[in-house]
């Protein structure tokens, strides 16, 4: 040792603490990463049934009774097994096409809920008859599970076989572009005015006060604030994805604002020189340099934000978007609900049929998310400048 | 040159001019004039001022917050800080080069014809390619970039990014242009070709360059102009100025006491 004239004594000490610091950040990250692992893994296993559905193959009767006495359409003993939804349907079945009258059809129909959750293996109230008749049909092979097509193409059900996710899809959908349509413009003019024209005085800086506090206000004070003046004073319709869109957009716009400003401040000063020098307008170097620089980086903020808003629920409760809305809204002035609201719904509907329509529509949820954001990431590195 | 009645015949002329920054006095009742078709060097130690009077020529410091200008700066005999002067105007005539290259992160082709387009200058077409190309001749760049006129202005070295933004500054047809230590983020290379440059552009355009290097000055500039503490000390044609100074601070500073 004495001979090594590199030898420190205090070193072997530095370098454990180093390494321990290294194993308690890599300890942390593993946690988080298992929660996260353990979330997503339950989540899919809960939500994974709901791609399939039970369906039963039965002869169907389209007699002039059967219109109104919907049951009756079907032979006696199927009358548990075949969805009520689907026989509350037949009367328009019938109605769109009305060659249909007087014919029996073997028709693949959508079975009970409780069916459905027979076959799954699930908990279920059938009766000892009922099982023995399932279990008949099983051996006959009329029925069967398929791809669940309703959860994507209905709206919400009472009757869970019948409960799809589409309504809620469109609304959020709707409820995202008056969202944007409103709070994009909006935010990036008050940015590039605050960045790029305002002077730097008093009032400005309260301005600018005001809007970083926006950002932390809870957004169900937004949902109240939506209600007094979207609803009452102006007088819109109120859980309508105008209402909400208006809503989740004032809620979006601080977050707009505070990062197309950091994107704008990123933009090099020697730029805004270089236009000058050739004796530009400030509106020319704003427009044709300045914000195009910054485009990336204000877009990624706003998906950032976007994708907030489309998680966002308790403002929405507030103006009524968590009411039961069956119909898929056609137009922004039609009540409608959103993702994260019908999530809520079905969390606490009492059919155990519910719980894999809540878990998909979780996983529904997460997929609008990441794709939003693989978006903010592809956009950021296409259109990012190079230097 | 030191001013003695008439002006007339000088580019530019600034009169009794003074800058504050705030509380700071940065430039002190400055007078000197500048003659046309000549590269005016401004040398000095750093702090002096020789950046900030630059910019005074064509109105850059207007941009900054809490300056105040008095005084007249003539160019062309006009006063350029008149009431019914438009600052914006007043740089497409006196245009600059900046101390580190900073080309738009566009192509070459769209460096160039992006302002012209804006004065209108020029319409798009034949007549823009024309002017990209003779704007890019005189700064000596068209044979290294005529086959990439659309790639980005950014990928180019450092040295040719200066002479792509000094190619920019001549496209706007300015009478007089300013640099700011136009070669100080360059190499020995890069910053030899950009003087022999300026002297080629001396037949067409007034220059009044800021420079840290003396030797930079001695070499290229007929006139020069040495500040100390936001003060003008001395002012005369190169040759004599750095050959027997009148003034001790110019002394020192040229034979590199301090600096």
């Amino acid at each position: 040792m004495s001979n090594n004239p590199f030898y420190d004594p205090s070193l072997k000490h530095r370098h454990r603490s180093a390494y321990m610091l290294k194993l308690l950040s890599r300890l942390s990250i593993l946690f988080t990463l298992g929660f996260l692992l353990f979330f997503l893994f339950d989540m899919v296993r809960t939500a994974l049934p709901a791609t399939w559905q039970a369906y039963v193959q039965v002869e169907v009767s389209y007699s002039e009774r059967a219109k109104k006495f919907t049951r009756t359409a079907v032979p006696k003993e199927y009358r548990k097994v075949v969805s009520r939804a689907w026989l509350r349907n037949i009367p328009r079945q019938m109605e769109e096409d009305p060659g249909l009258l007087g014919t029996t059809q073997l028709l693949w129909v959508l079975a009970d809920d409780q069916v459905d959750q027979y076959l799954k293996g699930h908990y279920h109230n059938l009766k000892e008859k009922e099982i023995a008749f399932i279990e008949r049909l099983k051996t006959e092979n009329t029925i069967k599970l398929d791809w669940n097509g309703v959860f994507f193409n209905n709206g919400d059900s009472k009757i869970p076989e019948y409960a799809g996710i589409r309504s809620a899809i469109v609304g959020s959908v709707l409820t995202m572009l008056v969202t944007m349509a409103i709070a994009f413009p909006i935010g990036v003019m008050t940015a590039v005015y605050l960045e790029e024209f305002a002077k730097d005085n008093a009032f400005t800086h309260f301005i600018e006060v005001n809007i970083n506090n926006l950002a932390a206000i809870p957004s169900i004070l937004f949902g109240l604030l939506g209600l007094s003046v979207f609803i009452n004073l102006f007088g819109l319709p109120r859980s309508t994805p105008l209402v909400g869109g208006m809503t989740l957009a004032l809620m979006t716009l601080p977050i707009i604002i505070v990062s197309a400003r950091a994107a704008l401040r990123s933009v090099p000063a020697s730029i805004r020189q270089a236009g000058y020098g050739l004796g530009l307008t400030k509106l020319d170097i704003v427009k044709d340099h300045v914000v195009p620089i910054a485009m990336p980086g204000i877009l990624t903020g706003s998906i950032i934000g976007l994708a907030q808003a489309i998680g966002e629920t308790a403002p929405l409760i507030i103006i009524g978007m968590i009411a039961f809305i069956p119909d898929t809204p056609q137009s922004i002035v039609e009540a409608a609900t959103v993702l994260p609201a019908q999530v809520f719904t079905w969390a606490g509907m009492p059919e155990r049929a519910y719980v894999e329509k809540t878990a998909a529509g979780i996983i529904v949820i997460l997929v609008i998310l990441i794709s939003l954001n693989a978006t903010a990431i592809y956009l950021r590195k296409k259109y990012e400048t190079k230097w | 040159m030191k001013l003695n009645g008439d002006t007339s015949q000088f580019k530019i002329v600034a009169e009794n001019l003074n800058l504050h920054y705030g509380d700071n006095h940065a430039l002190k009742a400055v007078d000197l004039a500048i003659n046309e078709r000549e590269i005016t060097a401004l040398i000095g130690p750093s702090g002096c001022g020789k950046s900030t009077f630059l910019r005074c020529l064509n109105r850059m410091n207007d941009l900054i917050d809490e300056v105040q200008i008095q005084g007249r700066v003539i160019v062309d005999g006009k006063n350029i800080y008149d009431k019914d002067v438009d600052e914006v105007a007043v740089r497409k005539r006196v245009g600059m080069v900046f101390q580190q290259p900073n080309p738009f992160p566009k192509s070459i082709f769209e460096n160039i014809t992006y302002a012209p387009l804006k004065h209108k200058l020029v319409k798009k077409g034949t007549e823009a390619e024309s002017l990209v190309e003779s704007s890019l001749k005189s700064a000596g760049l068209w044979s290294e970039v005529k086959d990439k006129l659309h790639s980005p202005g950014t990928s180019l070295s450092g040295g040719q990014q200066q002479r792509l933004c000094i190619a920019r500054t001549i496209a706007v047809k300015p009478t007089v242009i300013l640099m700011d230590e136009p070669t100080s983020a360059l190499d020995p290379i890069s910053t030899g070709v950009i003087e022999d440059l300026m002297m080629q552009l001396r037949e067409k355009f007034t220059i009044v360059i800021v420079t840290h290097n003396m030797q930079q000055a001695a070499r290229i500039s007929d006139a020069t102009a040495y500040f100390h503490l936001g003060e003008l000390v001395e002012t005369g044609t190169t040759e004599d100025l750095f050959a027997n100074p009148k003034e001790k601070l110019t002394q020192d500073y040229i034979r590199g006491r301090f600096g």
